[in-house]
């Protein structure tokens, strides 16, 4: 080599690296990654890096019967598997002018709230574990068992119920099903304060996560924020009472928020709504014996039942926040088109990018913990 | 702001708090294995008895994780509906969301409450399982996931059919069923699982599911064309088959059958004649082979044999008798069940590709059997069992104890004979309804009211008769008593014929299966009448063939005796239909194509 051709290569500043956060690391969820850029410890750029568990969804339900995609749709969120069916569902209903029973819209919301339950149990079980208080993290998961025993009870599944389908569910509950589920909710109503004790006011806990990945309301519109990430920054929105759907307009319930956007905001959000869940489910206990009738109303044979030619834009509220289905039927078979809004691609993608700037390494788990992104959702 | 009592700061006395928790039962604790919950979806187990092998649990998977194994040790009789392959399933596949439970048209598929299976070294497939009664480790566990009636999807109810009120029938010969409106037609269709019993069921294997699927697509024409491609004679089909589709038919295992017949009349009549000749002359070769087939008999038998000889571009005449087309079709059909209109439909789709028929020219009369030997490659002689066959008893030889055959030929024809006052028909099969409900009709038109009574050898639970045949003709008024053996007619001192007597049958058959009737003497009742009809079977008139060609054939306890394509003794003939293969449409129209694939081979070997 001439010495005159010699350029010396352009180099960062010796203090900044960049680093693969993720897809196998303890502090994400899932396989998902983050490639971060780092001065020391704290955040200069952070850009995700999906596709790990990128599925097909979308695309796999175009070349399935209709009823066939409610074994799918669960496994867009494994955390939190019952409002993709509900949603689903609901979409088809009504491109197909079917009316679920009133006795099976009750059955969703309960549902609904139970996964919600055992959603939120498990997203503070992975906060806690984020700031290595392994604990709360047991406690969450081993409470959650016992609402998929529930499930495992109504719907015969544990995680995936697959228990949803166009016109209502697929079975009526079991006998003595409600007075067990409201054995449930006594007990995790008896666990609240623990959890209190333990996690949510645990100065440990609180110290971390004050002022830790903190957004404004008005970023938070911004970025397409919603559920209780919205709810933190002290917006009261829900789609259960500003679109009510199901009979969700015949229960009461409070919106609890928090003004911080920070992630204890968000945890404190959660936190709130176990026990406006519990709330909701017992008051579905009170009614539900006394709604008599089918849990179905009929619906064709799957294997020649065409959708009349129509589109629908359905959404629920999901336990990580607004999780919408458009689908779009050209009165065929199959589906022509179906587009999953789920709230984690915004919440685990651009939220996160911006929100880790500028913070720290070690806070990177606990941001994403606290926006309870689920990157199965993100990929599809 | 949340009612939690978090504080900013801590307190001193946090650490000495937990210190209660020394007291407490453990959150996690180790779990024994536990059964699961009575509504588990775990392993399958199926109902090797119940199951009949059709698929349609395979058709539903959503990830192809079902494929249906033959199990030679178990029934296949496509008749019954039953096959014998079990689906098994691959566990690497299966996602275990019950959807092929819920489906089952035999309810014989269900989940346990099994959840644990590991797999050993030496059986590296064993996640790949054909479930069997006993379960996937044959240990009988509880059934899980099951069907229950409000979770089926499959729709037993079948579309109601409109027909018209039992007065108003008997007023005339006008047809009796409606036939389903679009909706009614494709919501019928949407019932059908696609299973293909029907198929494998039918004597001429219709193509019963892909002319369903159509229907169901709004494609009338498609159906058609599945229609013609096994059965030129799908307007009479689709009104008076025997259908054994429906017999078999999976949804019929727990809920009514798909309307497969009036499907098929649906798509008949919801295309043009004009259209539906188009399709049915679509694959006709555009040469002429120089071969002539004759054909004796315009049945349904001899001109399914013509429609496809021509279609391969042989010179093929149809002889007849008579002087309509049709054959039993046409006379012995009472035109409330099948209007000739249609009849004509079918006979002008199969002319207009190029058949001639001959009418008013009886072979054996007008022309004799060699002279058609010697100028045609091939002969088929298809003329059906014309002849009524007669009881015998003291009286039958009165010339008011009429043959049905005959006295429906008559009515068809329009030829006058004296209307009864009231009638006995003896026999209880389609031919003894027919006559019956026939000249119920004449009666009620002549006379004001109809009296007709129908006696039986078989009790009504061997019954020969389709039992909407029986439950139309009660409601026309129509008495029908089973097991009734005539004795014999009473005829009075002047002569005249005044009733029949009959006994209350014991046995019809002896131990060795033989037709052999015992009566109870003790149990005899008189039915008045001044007609009695015998309607209890019919026997072909041989007399065509000349003495000569008699000896040379072969026969067969009375009939021509043909191999299994229909082929005589003799090279130049074939045989087909009722005189043959017994009294039905569908099976005629089988044995035409049958024989006419012979008769094509023959002609196409130099």
């Amino acid at each position: 080599m001439r010495p005159e051709n010699y350029q010396a290569r352009s180099q960062p500043p010796s203090n900044e690296y960049e680093l693969n956060f993720g897809p196998n690391h303890p502090g994400i969820e899932g396989n998902y990654a983050f490639k971060v850029k780092l001065n020391g410890d704290e955040v200069l750029e952070a850009h995700a890096d999906a596709g790990y568990l990128h599925r097909g969804f979308e695309k796999l339900m175009e070349g399935r019967l209709w009823i066939q995609n409610i074994a799918l749709v669960p496994r867009i969120c494994v955390p939190d598997p019952v409002p993709m069916e509900v949603c689903y569902s609901l979409a088809i209903e009504e491109i197909g002018g079917l009316e679920a029973p009133e006795r099976a819209q009750w059955i969703r919301v309960m549902q609904l709230e139970m996964s919600r339950l055992a959603a939120h149990l498990f997203a503070f079980g992975g906060h806690a574990a984020t700031t290595g208080m392994y604990t709360p993290m047991f406690w969450g998961v081993a409470d959650r068992d016992l609402v998929l025993d529930r499930f495992e009870e109504l719907t015969g599944g544990r995680v995936y119920s697959i228990y949803n389908i166009p016109g209502g569910v697929r079975r009526d509950i079991p006998e003595g099903f409600l007075e067990r589920l409201s054995g449930l909710l006594d007990y995790l109503e008896s666990r609240l304060p623990d959890y209190d004790n333990l996690f949510f006011s645990n100065q440990v806990f609180v110290k971390r996560a004050r002022d830790v990945g903190k957004m404004t309301q008005e970023q938070a519109l911004k970025w397409g924020v919603t559920g209780p990430n919205l709810r933190a920054t002290g917006l009261a929105f829900d789609v259960r009472r500003d679109d009510p759907y199901l009979v969700y307009d015949r229960i009461e319930f409070d919106i609890p928020t928090e003004p911080g956007g920070d992630a204890l905001s968000r945890n404190l959000v959660r936190r709130a709504e176990l026990k406006q869940s519990i709330h909701i489910l017992r008051q579905v206990i009170d009614r539900l014996p006394s709604i008599e009738g089918p849990v179905r109303c009929p619906i064709p044979n799957p294997l020649a039942w065409n959708v009349p030619a129509g589109e629908a834009y359905t959404r629920v509220e999901s336990s990580k926040g607004e999780l919408a289905y458009y689908v779009v039927s050209t009165g065929g078979d199959k589906p022509y088109r179906v587009h999953v809004r789920g709230p984690s691609s915004m919440h685990a993608v651009q939220v996160l990018e911006n929100l880790a700037v500028g913070s720290r390494l070690e806070d990177i788990a606990q941001i994403m913990f606290s926006l309870d992104a689920c990157p199965p959702e993100v990929d599809r | 702001m949340s009612d939690i009592p978090y504080k900013d700061k801590g307190s001193i006395l946090g650490p000495i708090k937990t210190l209660g928790f020394f007291a407490r039962k453990a959150v996690t604790e180790k779990l024994e294995p536990r059964p699961a919950a009575g509504n588990y979806r775990g392993f399958h187990v199926n109902d090797w008895e119940v199951c009949i092998g059709c698929s349609t649990c395979q058709k539903v998977c959503d990830n192809a994780a079902i494929t249906m194994v033959k199990i030679p040790s178990l029934p296949d009789d496509p008749v019954k509906g039953v096959r014998n392959e079990r689906p098994a399933i691959d566990y690497g596949r299966c996602c275990w969301c019950g959807l092929c439970v819920d489906i089952c048209p035999t309810s014989s598929l269900s989940l346990t409450t099994e959840y644990v299976h590991t797999c050993r070294e030496d059986e590296l497939d064993s996640y790949f399982i054909l479930p069997d009664p006993k379960g996937i480790h044959d240990e009988h566990f509880p059934k899980g996931w099951a069907k229950t009636a409000d979770a089926d999807l499959v729709d037993l109810q079948r579309q109601p059919m409109e027909e018209m009120e039992p007065a108003e029938r008997l007023k005339s010969f006008d047809e009796v069923v409606e036939g389903f409106t679009d909706q009614q037609a494709i919501i019928e269709a949407s019932r059908c699982v696609q299973c293909g019993m029907c198929h494998d069921s039918c004597p001429t294997h219709m193509h019963a599911p892909e002319y369903i699927r159509a229907i169901w697509e709004g494609n009338t024409e498609g159906a058609v064309r599945q229609i013609y491609r096994s059965n030129p004679f799908s307007h009479v089909c689709g009104r008076v088959c025997t259908h054994r589709c429906e017999t078999a038919c999976s949804i019929g295992r727990r809920g009514e059958p798909v309307a497969i017949r009036w499907l098929k009349r649906y798509a008949m009549d919801s295309v043009s004649d004009l259209r539906i000749r188009e399709i049915a002359a679509e694959g006709k070769v555009d040469y002429l082979s120089g071969k002539k087939v004759a054909i004796i008999g315009a049945g349904p038998a001899g001109l399914t044999a013509a429609f496809d000889l021509i279609k391969r571009g042989h010179e093929v005449t149809v002889y007849e008798a008579l002087d309509k087309p049709g054959g039993m079709t046409r006379y012995g059909i009472p035109e409330y069940r099948l209007p000739y209109d249609r009849l004509d439909a079918d006979v002008a789709v199969i002319t207009s590709l190029g058949v001639k028929i001959q009418y008013n020219s009886r072979i054996g009369a007008d022309i004799s059997i060699s002279e058609l030997e010697r100028n045609h490659d091939a002969v088929l002689v298809a003329i059906g069992l014309q002849k009524g066959r007669s009881t015998r008893i003291p009286g039958s030889d009165h010339k008011q104890v009429k043959k049905a055959v005959a006295l429906l030929r008559k009515i068809t024809q329009g030829k006058a004979f004296n209307v009864p006052h009231s009638a006995v028909v003896i026999g209880g099969g389609n031919v003894a309804m027919d006559i019956a409900r026939s000249l119920a009709r004449l009666q009620q038109e002549k006379y004001g009211e109809a009296r007709i009574t129908v006696t039986a050898l078989e009790d009504f639970d061997h019954f020969l008769a389709d039992p909407e045949e029986v439950k139309e003709a009660r409601e026309e008024g129509i008495e029908i008593l089973d097991s009734r053996g005539p004795k014999q007619c009473v005829i009075n001192d002047n002569g005249q014929l005044t009733g029949l007597i009959t006994l209350r049958v014991v046995s019809i058959f002896d131990e060795d299966g033989r037709f052999a009737p015992r009566y109870d003497d003790s149990d005899e009742q008189i039915h008045p009448a001044d007609m009695v009809v015998e309607a209890i079977g019919q026997m072909t008139d041989i007399s065509l063939f000349g003495d000569e060609l008699t000896e040379r054939l072969e026969w067969n306890r009375g009939r021509l005796r043909v191999d299994d394509n229909g082929r005589t003794s003799e090279p130049w003939l074939w045989s087909a239909g009722d005189m043959v293969s017994g009294p039905d449409v569908v099976h005629a129209v089988a044995d035409g194509h049958r024989v006419a694939a012979s008769i094509e081979q023959h002609l196409a070997t130099p």
